[in-house]
């Protein structure tokens, strides 16, 4: 039953990485296993809030914070919390966590929380977040989950990033705020707009194919 | 209060401000059962559906959280509404016609984590709709992501016959035709305003 494609797969540029199994919990987050552009999990908010790399990066910070806590929760109380309500119960850890950032961004700054919007309380139903806590931190130790979190949150702001950087630079000839390309530039508003967001992302899932590709040809 | 008319939150909630093509809410089941127009239909259904009890909910525990002065536990209490109307609604269903129980199979749970729902729970709080105009803001979402859905559903079945390279098949293709389609609905501005 061995798929040889597969195997292929997980050999590459951090293979060198994989002597340890803590690192490779890590690595597998950031990039075998990426979150958005191998998983495609947790779709609405890398579209909806990547229209300038500052709201990506922010939005997925966010997301990072409220999987780590709601990680190590879960994977602490994993003895305690009966089979038969346990997503109820880690949606109810998730949104105890996502009213914290909610009103932690508030207190921080009121002009971030306004342009992320209702996507900040979204991140409840984020799908990522629920099936890492089912996935992983209900059958592993404490420390295990940080790293797992950690590597998955990573990976979902890398990504976030990614398609923020593009579509703020293409969109708007800025990044993070600052003129990045020469004046003769004429912006595409295009990719600022909804529709940029589903032509970057399917841009970014291509590069990803292609990459997977070669390397199951090599 | 808001003051639109409710055929103006109908257009703007179904075409203008679509769900799924301006908002992004709902991208995992429109990329996950989007494949074949019989389940997408139905999926669009199941949604509405629960759309319109989660918005009514959402109605009166809204008004229940600003009596007792507690807003901190909105996202909390509507996550747990939007659970139990699900959970219901499928316990109600498979009483009542298991054929079509069956026939939604796993979408039903999965309706739970779909953040239009949620999201147009949040929306009509922080827009301050009253009930009716909650109800057809619900009704015009619901039949926005039921458009979407359907309209995906048909492009990708007659994609099944046309020669599309292998790295492009699958999420990637469906995103394309979603920001085309994006793309359109963007005609829709400043109707019904």
């Amino acid at each position: 039953m061995s798929n040889p494609v597969q195997h292929k797969t997980n050999t590459g540029f951090f293979s060198s990485l994989k002597a340890s199994p803590s690192t490779d919990e890590f690595i597998k987050g950031l990039w075998r296993d990426n979150p958005v552009f191998v998983q495609v999990l947790g779709m609405c908010p890398v579209l909806a809030v990547s229209n300038t790399a500052e709201n990506a990066l922010a939005m997925g910070l966010a997301t990072a914070f409220v999987l780590l806590m709601s990680n190590v929760l879960v994977s602490s109380l994993r003895n305690f919390i009966p089979k038969q309500v346990r997503i109820a119960s880690y949606i109810l850890i998730i949104a105890t966590f996502v009213t914290i950032t909610d009103y932690a961004i508030q207190a921080i700054s009121v002009e971030l929380h306004k342009s992320l919007g209702a996507f900040i309380s979204l991140i409840v139903v984020n799908c990522l977040i629920l099936s890492r806590a089912e996935a992983f931190a209900s059958k592993n130790t404490i420390g295990k989950s940080v790293l797992d979190a950690l590597g998955m949150g990573a990976g979902f702001v890398f990504a976030l990033f990614c398609l923020g950087a593009v579509r703020e630079l293409l969109g708007n000839g800025t990044l993070f705020g600052f003129p990045f390309l020469p004046g003769g530039f004429q912006a595409w508003i295009v990719m600022i707009l909804p529709a940029g967001g589903f032509f970057t992302l399917a841009l970014w899932l291509l590069i990803f194919n292609i990459a997977k590709e070669r390397r199951s040809k090599t | 209060m808001n003051t639109e008319s409710l055929w103006q939150i109908f257009i703007s909630a179904s075409l203008v401000n679509n769900f799924v093509l301006a908002y992004f809410l709902g991208i995992c089941p429109f990329l996950g059962v989007s494949g074949k127009m019989e389940t997408a239909t139905k999926m669009g259904g199941a949604v509405t559906f629960v759309m319109l009890i989660s918005s009514m909910c959402a109605y009166g525990i809204h008004a229940l959280l600003v009596a007792i002065n507690a807003p901190f536990l909105q996202l909390i209490s509507y996550i747990v509404v939007i659970a139990s109307t699900v959970q219901l609604v499928e316990m109600f269903i498979k009483k009542m016609s298991p054929a079509l129980f069956r026939a939604l199979g796993i979408f039903l749970p999965l309706i739970t984590t779909n953040c239009a729902i949620l999201g147009l729970a949040l929306f009509q709080t922080s827009k301050s709709y009253g009930f009716v105009q909650s109800f057809v803001y619900a009704l015009g979402a619901g039949a926005g992501f039921t458009l979407a859905l359907v309209l995906i559903a048909g492009l990708r079945e007659q994609l099944e016959f046309a020669e599309v390279p292998n790295v492009v098949k699958g999420t990637a293709l469906t995103l394309l035709i979603a920001g085309i389609l994006s793309l359109t609905f963007m005609g829709f501005s400043g109707l019904g305003s």
